[in-house]
């Protein structure tokens, strides 16, 4: 016998109250790419599964005058399909159609991503560099953190047992501006990042006005990379300022050695991935 | 605690009771004798259990069955028309396509869903789209050759 159960809220505020009332484990259910997995080893544990594809404002994704709203459960295939999205976060887009395959995609969501925290996920470096923010809702209300503070470790994100991401908010680019994703991984696709780099820029008559850079797999969690942002602002980003951003994300970056890569090749190949994510970023914000 | 799910299989209405943890492979082929999808890593890697949730491509193995209740699934047992194999299965066969058989049921759900997306794929496309379909037998270029002709096939409305 298992004590496992099973519920599939159709709002925010029946998921809400389901999560205040359940006194054992609990578990969302966004695309399950990573929960049924964690779930075949632990089978008799009592455990609430709480599945919110039934909730439709987290199935979707809305451009509003200002901000990308986006539903932290719209599976991947969904949005890198979005091409009025693509068009304001390509880098978004790149980064979420580099999570495994086309089934994968499938199912595997932003939000999932994001609050599964693992440190080489591709899209919580894309959702830092666009300065994203995670609006949470629990028992006792909203509260909203940025992409960059709401991981907060390997599998660990910031949010109570009783809260729930319900909306991830992006502001609309300011003209002139791009965002870009790379990762390095061995082989073609499918694969899990070595490191990654995301980086979004604004280009005003030829000199860059603002930007923001972040990189992934290189620590316990994705990292923004102010010192690398700073390198660009007020350069032409030309090949001297992106060496620099690309020097400061070298410095930034804490990574391990595994079988995936060594700390000396991690540090240097997330210098090369902030350069050429910020050349590809540069061209895009300049229309070419 | 059994859960009873309404769903539709194949343009067909199905009911069954199922566990909560249990996945929607489990359920096609020990309680509704759907062998047709296979299992090969059971964790999402090899696609062998590729089938349709509401139209979307996904690994039955990465899904619950209790999320089938009011969906509409689509498994390799959907492809043919009654006495006549699909296209692409035909074209599966023309080019030998198939070794052991493992991966096939699969890599015909996934070539069905890549050309209802893609009619006219590069054959990069083809590659990259059908790149979670995993083959240890063919090398995979007797696969693309029969997901072009196929494709070419269903654009001219063979």
């Amino acid at each position: 016998m298992t004590g496992t159960s099973y519920r599939s809220p159709e709002s925010i505020e029946e998921a809400v109250d389901l999560l205040a009332a359940s006194s054992g484990t609990v578990d969302i259910l966004a695309g399950g790419t990573d929960l049924i997995i964690q779930m075949q080893g632990s089978i008799g544990d009592q455990r609430l599964i709480i599945n919110v594809k039934h909730i439709s404002e987290m199935m979707q994704a809305t451009l509003t005058d200002d901000a990308l709203l986006l539903g932290p459960a719209m599976c991947c295939a969904e949005l890198t399909s979005r091409a009025d999205i693509k068009q304001w976060f390509p880098g978004l887009i790149e980064s979420a159609y580099l999570i495994g395959s086309s089934q994968v995609q499938g199912r595997a969501s932003v939000g999932g991503n994001l609050c599964n925290a693992s440190p080489a996920a591709d899209t919580i470096p894309a959702l830092i560099a666009l300065g994203a923010v995670c609006h949470i809702v629990g028992p006792s209300g909203e509260r909203s953190v940025n992409a960059e503070d709401f991981v907060t470790g390997v599998s660990s994100n910031c949010m109570a047992d009783n809260e729930l991401l319900r909306c991830i908010q992006i502001a609309r680019p300011e003209p002139n501006t791009a965002d870009a994703y790379l990762r390095f991984i061995p082989r073609s696709e499918m694969d899990i990042a070595v490191a990654g780099a995301a980086v979004s820029v604004t280009v005003n008559d030829g000199v860059c006005t603002s930007a923001r850079v972040a990189i992934g797999a290189v620590a316990t969690t994705a990292l923004l990379v102010p010192a690398a942002a700073a390198a660009l602002v007020g350069s032409d980003l030309g090949e001297d300022a992106l060496d620099a951003a690309a020097a400061a994300s070298t410095l930034a970056a804490k990574p391990i050695t595994d079988r995936r890569g060594t700390v000396e090749f991690r540090k240097h190949i997330v210098g090369v991935l902030t350069k050429r994510a910020a050349g590809i970023a540069a061209a895009r914000a300049r229309g070419n | 605690m059994k859960t009873h799910v309404t769903t539709d299989i194949n343009d067909e209405a199905v009911e069954f009771l199922c566990e909560p943890q249990h996945t929607l492979l489990h359920v096609l082929r020990n309680e509704l004798g759907l062998t047709g999808t296979k299992e090969g890593c059971g964790s999402g890697d090899c696609g062998a259990c590729s089938v349709t949730v509401n139209g979307r491509l996904v690994c039955a193995c990465l899904v619950l069955a209790v999320e089938a209740d009011g969906a509409k699934i689509g498994t390799i047992e959907g492809v043919a028309n009654r006495d006549s194999l699909h296209i692409i299965q035909e074209k599966y066969l023309e080019h030998a396509a198939l070794q052991c058989g493992i991966c096939t049921p699969g890599l015909i759900v996934s070539t069905q869903a890549l050309l209802e997306e893609n009619p006219n794929p590069t054959e990069q496309e083809a590659r990259y789209f059908l790149a979670g379909n995993l083959c240890r037998c063919t090398g995979y270029d007797k696969i693309i050759r029969a997901v072009m002709d196929a494709a070419q096939c269903l654009r001219q409305g063979a």
